[in-house]
């Protein structure tokens, strides 16, 4: 209750970090300019890991044990909200512990047993039904979706696919052991969250140097001819949003319009938080996760949700 | 070059990358017409897939005749003795597809990555190698793109992920012999003895015979071609060339030379959309380094946007582009008509 109060007064919500590596080090940086979430706990399993050194230096609490490592003190340190940027393997388990210390869990892995949430697209709806797990969809997820949501809002969308083109030295282990996961879990958000009837997505990784900035192009075939106007309109809208949380969000080219074929070509550069400029599908990952506890930050400061233990 | 005696195994390519000459459209009737054919001339193996592999079918690289299950199901049925193989490259298809073409009847799977990404077929290559009888191979794309070192270790790696053979394939057609007898000779020194080696060609700079006949010398023992050589850009090595340069060779394949030529001559050269052969884009894609299935999607944005399409593929080739970016063709065709003021 303590810890509840001093929340309050300093008017932010207090967030453990689950992962140090690049992600978890990069969300560390921009949660630390945050008006509404404080990090206090950065959760590693490698006792040297130079990303728990960094969060230590940033004076956030630190263990090597894992999850459990914070576990006994993390409702008396007033954590309700959680990051997890380690892997889907171990991602239910860590989701679980958290859950049953009252805390939310945001989960910036592909494991998907949470709700998607695409922020500018379905934010709002993700918080107001007080999900204790909610899941960042992938990279090319975050950096698509919203652009077939643009195009589904205007008329229907009977298909969408996406083409997501990351630099080689921005693919990360997790990410090459399991690709399909991505082309699954990017496919399914963008039928259920960006309203495709049908949903297909691709990953090309380029080794080329220096490295290339994220890519994205974007198809929609729509049910009727489109309406080029309004969907243009809807889908410069659409980017203003994104550019809120992801000012490196742009247009390169389109919407291109052939017959019943809505192309959008988007590139997605970074803040350059810790994680190079061109690894756009990084950044948009961890500022997505961010905005996302930000909107859940502001529920729980404003009394309208107390996080419970599941 | 002696190379009498030496035992290859050719594999053809007409009815996966020949797709992309054909924009995906070849029917299931006729690739079960040709796919006979070949069976009759003792073609050992023959792939079948969309021209980008399983899962290819997308506004990306086209929509096909006929879905992957569909062909492969039609053209499995019918072989005797000819074997039949498909195509996946990680990030477009997936395991679930794979599952779907071993109960279709395929014989060989082909993994395919970036010449430096061979990491993303561990999930494939290792679930392939599960499979009892299983022909698992990795297949290693734009391999002219690294050296020798780096990409032998790229090979094994695709070797320790469960494949029994891999390949070199010189996707945009810009190899020289010189090129593929350093990359085959270490491959051959540094890979299991066990672990077959193949080549893939493209036809782009004419040098698809004289770089297959490198490989074989070289210690690969497989080798793709296209019967009348109908592939992406100039297409692969033309099959029935070199099976007629084998044959004078002493090389032995076991195909029959004569009912080969017939199949080319009286099946794919009739099919054809345009005569495959070295235009000026082709010959583009072999000099600049460039994708071969880029072809045709760099004469179309060329055409829509009033640009030359040598232009594009010049810029693509300076872009280092890998398989699969076919997107960044109009992408990159508006950005030039752009800067050009069109």
């Amino acid at each position: 209750m303590i810890s509840n109060k001093r929340t309050i007064m300093s008017k932010k919500v207090k967030a453990a970090i689950i992962g140090p590596g690049n992600i978890g080090t990069d969300l560390l940086m921009k949660a630390m300019r945050s008006d509404l979430i404080e990090p206090v706990w950065m959760v590693g399993v490698v006792p040297d890991s130079p990303g728990l050194a960094r969060a230590a230096e940033a004076g956030l609490k630190t263990t090597a044990e894992g999850v459990d490592g914070m576990l006994p003190t993390m409702r008396e340190d007033g954590v309700q909200i959680c990051f997890d940027a380690t892997s889907a393997y171990v991602h239910a388990e860590n989701s679980r512990k958290v859950n049953e210390q009252g805390a939310v869990m945001i989960d910036l892995t592909p494991a998907a047993i949470g709700p998607f949430c695409v922020p500018p697209v379905n934010l709002a709806e993700a918080v107001n039904a007080k999900a204790m797990n909610v899941n960042m969809v992938t990279c090319g997820g975050q950096a698509t979706i919203p652009m077939v949501a643009a195009v589904s809002r205007v008329q229907p969308v009977s298909y969408g696919e996406i083409v997501a083109t990351v630099s080689s030295k921005s693919a990360g282990p997790g990410t090459r052991k399991n690709i399909d996961e991505f082309t699954r879990t990017t496919a399914s958000g963008i039928e259920k969250v960006g309203g495709a009837k049908s949903g297909k997505a691709i990953i090309v990784i380029n080794p080329a140097e220096p490295p290339l900035i994220m890519r994205d192009t974007i198809h929609c075939l729509t049910e009727t001819e489109p309406d080029q106007a309004a969907i243009t309109k809807s889908v410069h809208e659409m980017i203003a949003e994104v550019q809120k949380y992801v000012p490196g969000y742009i247009l390169k080219n389109g919407p291109v319009f052939d017959g019943n074929r809505v192309s959008i070509y988007m590139e997605v550069e970074g803040l350059g938080d810790f994680l190079p400029k061109y690894a756009g599908n990084l950044d948009i990952m961890t500022a997505a996760g961010l905005r996302t506890a930000e909107m859940y930050a502001q529920e729980i400061l404003s009394g309208n949700f107390v996080p419970t233990a599941a | 070059m002696n190379l009498s005696g030496k035992k290859i195994t050719v594999h053809d390519m007409c009815l996966r990358d020949g797709m992309h000459p054909k924009q995906h459209q070849i029917t299931v009737e006729q690739m079960v017409t040709i796919a006979k054919g070949m069976d009759e001339a003792g073609i050992p193996l023959i792939e079948v897939t969309h021209g980008d592999g399983l899962g290819g079918a997308s506004v990306n690289y086209g929509f096909p005749a006929a879905s992957d299950e569909e062909y492969l199901t039609a053209v499995c049925k019918e072989m005797k003795n000819t074997r039949v193989s498909a195509l996946l490259l990680p990030g477009i298809g997936t395991v679930d597809h794979l599952k779907m073409a071993v109960d279709c009847g395929i014989s060989t799977i082909r993994v395919a990555t970036h010449c430096t990404e061979a990491d993303v077929s561990e999930q494939h290559l290792a679930m392939a190698a599960n499979y009892k009888d299983l022909d698992t191979v990795g297949f290693l794309m734009m391999a002219h793109m690294i050296g020798p070192e780096e990409l032998v270790a790229q090979l094994k790696m695709m070797e320790d992920f469960g494949a029994n053979c891999v390949y070199i394939t010189d996707s945009a057609g810009y190899m020289l012999p010189d090129h593929v007898t350093e990359r085959v000779a270490l491959a051959r020194a540094e890979l299991r003895p066990e672990t077959e080696l193949g080549f893939h060609g493209h036809h782009n700079m004419a040098m698809g015979i004289a770089n297959s006949l490198a490989a074989v010398e070289a210690g690969a023992n497989r080798i793709d071609g296209s019967l009348a050589g109908l592939g992406a850009g100039a297409g692969n090595t033309p099959l029935e060339v070199f099976l007629a340069v084998c044959d004078r060779m002493g090389i032995e394949t076991g195909v029959n030379l004569f009912k080969a030529m017939d199949v080319a001559e009286d099946l794919i050269v009739p099919m054809m959309d345009h005569p495959i052969r070295i235009d000026r884009d082709a010959l583009t894609l072999g000099y600049a380094g460039v994708y071969s299935s880029f072809l045709l999607f760099a004469k179309r944005s060329a055409e829509k946007y009033g640009l030359s399409s040598r232009d594009i593929l010049v810029e693509l080739g300076r872009r280092k582009t890998v398989g699969g970016q076919e997107d960044m063709i109009e992408d990159l065709a508006l950005d030039m008509a752009k800067e050009r003021g069109l």
